[in-house]
């Protein structure tokens, strides 16, 4: 099976985002970047197939800045993904989720995948909207929020997180399918795998070398335009007490004086 | 301004999103509803007490057997044929699948989980909540064409109007292609549970990572039927799988906005805050200190909530005699 993960370069999550405030994007230069953990888990259900289905490829798509291929090489490829693909160009700065639709389905189309997993969202940006847009694209049907995923037969099945429990749907390939965290446990990158990653190739693509023109994609062919943002109100902190064996009493007088009860 | 509301169904009933969009968008303009489904005519008296004036209905079973594909076909038409200004879809499961597919069908861009919507001047301009509610950012479409918005749910307080009477239904009938026909529903699995829904309660009780494991879960449901309240979890204990995903709050889950918000155990992630942080009082306990839901608790409680969640269930049980 050829199988396609799309993964991202994200600023550390566990830092504090920052905008910059010229371009009024979401700051990168200068700050620690990792793979996203969203991508860990589909990295890890595409290896999970191709363990299952001997012969299978696992090419992980990114598109970011040149140095988003130390994230593929240590997120990616050392756990164990064959071939990397990173389009990368000062022309895609600012691209919003439409043009990055466009230059992951032009990459993806390169491969001919039979499966293609993203996260259901970003931990930076968290829209969401570019596995259905590449699904759009390359005119495939897509299964989305799945917390389960089996490969049968041609087909794919999940299990799709709804509001109120789950759905079980089914498509033939080729799909495209996003994952969330409940999917799998993500194995950690062995030593073996890291030093393996360092030689296997990553492509590298501009835009323009996927026939895209400069109007469609990045700042210039952005259609959603930050316009200037403010710090949100802060709630303040109230009480906070150490717990001397009275918190119960405290919260029942804290209900009782907000009458709860 | 003409306004279209993608008034979604699920479960066989309008979503309680749908209210709150076409409450939003009549404050912006006239509003039609695009509702779609086995059901889709009837859902006109409801829309029509939230002053909908007038509904396009396609009464069709294809829109619960299919994922999104059939319903970003018919709204893909429809606002070829009609070009509204804007376009509110609610960022539901569904209606992220249907607005994903949109935004490349018809070249337009969206703006994603917005909070506010206004037109200055004729132009939009939508308010993106970002990097966990801690900022806001103002948003535009640079487009001649029909804005597309994903509108977060709970974004907006459903109004009923004074007087509403049932929207007028036009019946519809775009033509679904068969490759539209592709990603099939085969079951439906509904994991109810007791009590009020997560949305709609006025107390929820939730529980993080501090509650160890899967069986202190049951502490907390009791302590949340004691209070008549819902149960609710982060996003850790769904992917643990101490409770299903219907239990989540946070920006993947559900956003709720109770009066209060017991948090036992939760840390208090950007993940998880913002899918509770418009609660009206917020009790968290948390064993530490610097946890940083204390930043914003209204009552917080340094210590232990295995402890104090079966000590407070009896204190109620009690009360009540």
């Amino acid at each position: 099976m050829n199988i396609v993960v799309c993964v991202k370069q994200v600023p550390e999550p566990t830092g504090t985002n920052q905008i910059n405030p010229e371009s009024l994007r979401i700051q990168r230069d200068g700050i620690d970047a990792v793979l996203d953990p969203a991508d860990e888990f589909g990295v890890e259900a595409a290896l999970q197939l191709a363990e299952a289905h001997p012969g299978s490829t696992v090419t992980v798509v990114s598109m970011g800045p040149a140095n988003a291929i130390e994230a593929l090489r240590r997120g990616a490829l050392a756990r164990g993904a064959d071939v990397g693909i990173l389009i990368t160009d000062d022309a895609l700065a600012g691209s919003d989720t439409l043009a990055t639709a466009k230059v992951l389905a032009a990459a993806i189309k390169t491969v001919q995948p039979d499966l293609i997993l993203c996260a259901t969202e970003s931990t930076d940006a968290y829209t969401g909207m570019v596995p259905g847009g590449i699904a759009q694209i390359l005119n495939m049907p897509l299964l989305s929020f799945a917390k389960k995923l089996t490969v049968s037969n041609g087909k794919a099945i999940i299990q799709r997180q709804t509001a109120g429990g789950y759905q079980t749907v089914e498509a033939v390939l080729p799909v495209v399918v996003t994952v969330t965290g409940s999917i799998n446990t993500p194995r950690y990158p062995a030593l073996k795998g890291i030093m393996q990653a360092k030689k296997k190739p990553v492509a590298q693509f501009t835009a323009s070398k996927l026939g895209l023109s400069a109007d469609q994609v990045g700042e210039k062919g952005a259609k959603e335009k930050v316009v200037s943002w403010t710090p949100a109100e802060t709630r303040q902190a109230g009480t906070i007490i150490k717990d001397d064996g009275t918190a119960v009493e405290q919260i029942v007088t804290y209900l009782a004086s907000i009458k709860v009860i | 301004m003409n306004i279209w509301v993608f008034a979604e169904i699920s479960g066989g009933k309008l979503d309680r999103t749908a209210l709150e969009l076409v409450t939003k968008a009549r404050a912006l303009g006239e509003v039609t509803a695009i509702v779609l489904g086995s059901s889709a005519e009837a859902q006109a008296g409801l829309l029509g007490e939230y002053g909908v004036k007038k509904i396009l209905a396609q009464s069709d079973k294809v829109f619960e057997e299919y994922l999104a594909e059939p319903a970003a076909e018919v709204l893909g038409t429809l606002v070829e044929q009609h070009k509204p200004d804007l376009l509110l879809i609610a960022a539901t499961y569904d209606g992220r699948d249907v607005a994903a597919r949109l935004n490349v069908r018809l070249n337009s861009g969206i703006i994603t989980d917005a909070a506010e919507i206004q037109f200055e001047g004729g132009k939009l301009k939508a308010v993106v909540p970002a990097f966990g509610a801690t900022i806001l950012v103002d948003v535009t479409l640079e487009t001649t064409t029909t804005k597309l918005v994903l509108v977060r749910p709970k974004a907006f307080a459903a109004e009923k109007v004074a007087g509403g009477t049932p929207a007028q239904v036009e019946k519809i009938s775009v033509a679904i292609p068969e490759r539209a026909k592709r990603a099939r529903i085969v079951e439906n699995v509904v994991q109810a549970s007791d009590g009020p829904s997560l949305e709609e309660a006025s107390i929820v009780v939730s529980g993080g990572r501090g509650l160890k494991e899967a069986a202190n879960f049951e502490l907390l449901k009791q302590l949340a039927t004691q209070l008549n309240a819902a149960a609710g979890a982060t996003r850790a204990v769904v992917d643990a799988g101490w409770v299903p995903y219907s239990f989540q709050v946070g920006q993947t889950g559900k956003t709720v906005k109770p009066n209060v918000y017991f948090a036992f155990g939760i840390s208090g992630a950007i993940q998880h805050t913002v899918g509770m942080k418009g609660a009206k009082y917020i009790i968290a306990i948390n064993k530490d200190a610097d946890a940083p839901i204390f930043k914003f608790a209204d009552l917080g409680i340094v210590g232990d909530a295995l402890k104090i969640i079966p000590a407070l269930t009896e204190e109620l049980k009690k009360r009540k005699h």
